[in-house]
């Protein structure tokens, strides 16, 4: 698909309505490359004038944050937000929670002031302003589903009803997990634990996860973040062989329903 | 014979408030170890959260039952202690009920309330009591509270039904009464005679009291000191969003000056420490989290670490912080100030296994009733055994080492960013 990148733009001596922040996962990660080009896809459909860094994009420091090694996400920080500042971006879309609370929360107070905006609640924004216009008969109607919450956009950022309206919009049926919203139990991920083996204990917590997710019997489990999909997909997968419950991104159900 | 009573009861009360204003002075100290940070902005959502947080117990509406019985306490403890006054006055002056005269008929309405929420109390306690002995919910039996911790809580409860069975006897065997309650209790009395009821009455009275200042100057010492900081506490939370960390402004300017040297002024030094080794490290407000903890354990409930058995336990965090914080209060009561005991917070009270459990997900931020943050204490530590010891897993030396020369955590090439634009 044809993507413009900033350096692109630039030469033309344009500026796009946003900057579509691609993160480590959707870039490389072969499973959320499918949400990256679903996203995209939406972006294109929806008339959005989008563009992403490209090679000039790197990793935002949050893994190497949370680690505690404070001189790597500095470095990688400072690295950033001298090629955002020089492209002078407003405005940041991204499907990573991770790459969202770090751009949104943790560069203002190193010089990198940008509207960043979680691509759920850019989503419910484009279905609002009926730029997203779906299939009469999309293949979602009456499915039910189970929204699994990220902490980076829940707890972390308060975000719980933009990726609830969104499914809504689809009329699928939402069912809630026994822990969710603000209660919503972590798919084990956070924190740098996506890097490293889990610490020894009972029970692996994406399997807990997963658990909860099976116990609403939803069609689908519907995630927001590469992470999380990851985790949950894993889950499902060393559950049961009989479960093939898929894990689907908000951004990959709603390419699918799009007109 | 009055007149010793009158002034051994004075002694007794300016006593009991100097020995209390004189452990809250040292546990005041004990938070001032901790290292400055400014958090007096936006006084108009702070005090919201005053409101809200430690006065409306917002958090502890997430259990609406537990949370009823829990203000019904709180508001008997509070109001209950309006009548400490007429109690401490009574004392001093020798009188009877001295505010009786004063405000007449609404005297006995008064008396009836504060009988109602007394009975109420005491309910409430016998039942988080059993919640904890005989339900023996989980969050309550977690090997956390082993030892001082459970008698601790126990203690509480205890005294608690206790102080407000003798509030009921006292006014039971005053003669005069006719209360709401102790008005049933009576018949228990009807076999004493007036003198042995006036005894009862006055031993009721005194051991009330007593038992008051003895559970006062008990605080300092007790997971119960909350009823005090939760208001502090609330106050001074953090008003950032949660996922939020705090920034390090000195490795912040460190990169800055390595990338652009001619910013960097000629008496730049660099930081003596990097995160958190001990209590002297953290914050005054992470201290301060630590004193205020009730050890609930809703934190470690909510923790995805703990509850799939990890050695994390959030609620643990908190006690170790206070337990070690309290050792550093007396070596500087022994010393004057403080000598290097060979000991610190990382490793010898939280270990790395526990640090390494944590996915920042703050279930335990958010949960907590009283504000307190667990996670700011784990992240300040995790700094300090990355930027200090060097002491990371492999697997995050990998990471680290990916970040820095491909620029993402894994080994792709960065040429390869926007493969995915290419691939069908």
């Amino acid at each position: 698909m044809k993507v413009s990148t900033m350096a692109e733009f630039m030469a033309k001596g344009e500026q796009p309505e946003v900057l579509f922040w691609v993160g480590c996962a959707g870039s490389f990660d072969q499973r959320a490359q499918k949400i990256t080009k679903a996203f995209a896809t939406i972006l294109d459909k929806a008339g959005v004038r989008y563009a992403i860094l490209g090679k000039e994009e790197a990793c935002t420091g949050d893994p190497a944050r949370r680690a505690g090694n404070e001189f790597m996400f500095q470095m990688m920080a400072y690295q950033n937000i001298q090629v955002l500042n020089g492209y002078e971006i407003k405005k940041i879309v991204t499907t990573c929670p991770h790459c969202f609370n770090t751009l949104k929360n943790e560069y203002p107070a190193l010089g990198g002031h940008y509207d960043v905006i979680h691509h759920t609640t850019f989503l419910q924004e484009l279905i609002e302003q009926g730029k997203i216009k779906f299939t009469d008969s999309n293949e979602w109607k009456g499915k039910s589903i189970t929204y699994h919450d990220s902490c980076y956009l829940g707890r972390a950022n308060e975000i719980y009803e933009a990726p609830r309206k969104v499914l809504e919009s689809l009329d699928m049926e939402l069912r809630e997990m026994k822990r969710c919203k603000s209660k919503g139990l972590c798919c084990g991920a956070g924190g740098a634990q996506m890097f490293k083996e889990e610490e020894k204990g009972d029970k692996r917590i994406n399997t807990e996860r997963t658990d909860e997710a099976i116990e609403t019997k939803a069609d689908f489990v519907a995630s927001a973040c590469p992470f999380c999909n990851t985790m949950m997909t894993d889950g499902i997968k060393n559950r049961d062989e009989e479960i093939k419950t898929e894990v689907l991104d908000i951004a990959e159900i709603i390419a699918k329903a799009i007109q | 014979m009055a007149l010793i009573a009158e002034l051994l009861f004075g002694l007794i009360t300016v006593a009991a408030f100097f020995l209390f204003g004189k452990n809250l002075l040292a546990i005041r100290r004990n938070i001032l170890i901790g290292k400055e940070v400014n958090l007096n902005d936006e006084p108009g959502r702070r005090w919201k959260n005053v409101l809200l947080l430690a006065l409306g117990q917002k958090k502890m509406f997430r259990n609406p039952l537990v949370a009823v019985l829990h203000i019904i306490v709180y508001v008997g403890f509070i109001v209950i202690n309006i009548e400490l006054l007429e109690i401490i006055v009574d004392g001093i002056l020798g009188t009877h009920r001295v505010f009786a005269n004063y405000l007449g008929s609404c005297y006995d309405l008064i008396i009836n309330g504060f009988e109602i929420l007394a009975a109420l109390v005491l309910i409430a306690c016998v039942v988080f009591f059993s919640r904890r002995n005989i339900i023996r919910l989980k969050r309550f039996i977690s090997n956390d509270l082993n030892g001082w911790p459970r008698s601790d809580a126990n203690a509480i409860l205890i005294t608690e039904i206790v102080l407000m069975g003798l509030f009921l006897l006292m006014n039971a065997a005053d003669p005069a009464s006719d209360f709401i309650i102790s008005s049933h209790i009576k018949p228990l009395l009807n076999s004493f005679s007036t003198t042995q009821l006036n005894v009862i009455e006055h031993s009721a009275w005194w051991i009330h009291i007593l038992g008051i200042y003895a559970f006062m100057n008990y605080l300092p010492y007790s997971k119960h000191l909350h009823i005090i900081l939760a208001f502090p506490n609330a106050y001074y939370a953090s008003l950032l969003p949660k996922g939020e960390m705090h920034n390090m402004v000195s490795i912040q300017n460190e990169v800055l000056y390595a990338m652009q040297p001619e910013l960097a002024p000629t008496n730049a030094t660099a930081p003596e420490k990097f995160g958190a080794r001990d209590v002297m490290d953290l914050s005054w407000k992470n201290l301060m989290d630590a004193y205020s903890c009730t050890e609930c354990g809703r934190c470690s409930t909510a923790c995805p670490a703990n509850s799939t058995g990890k050695l994390l336990s959030p609620r643990k965090i908190m006690m170790s912080t206070r337990d070690r914080l309290e050792e550093v209060g007396k070596n500087m009561n022994k010393n004057s100030q403080f000598i290097e005991d060979g000991k610190s917070l990382l490793h010898d009270y939280i270990s790395v296994e526990e640090l390494r459990a944590c996915t920042t997900c703050n279930a335990c931020v958010e949960e907590c009733p009283v504000s307190i943050s667990p996670l700011d204490i784990i992240l300040e530590l995790r700094r300090s055994l990355i930027m200090e010891e060097s002491n990371a897993p492999s697997e995050w030396n990998g990471m680290f080492s990916n970040i820095e020369n491909n620029f993402a955590p894994w080994k792709f090439s960065p040429d390869d960013r926007d493969a995915w634009t290419t691939q069908s």
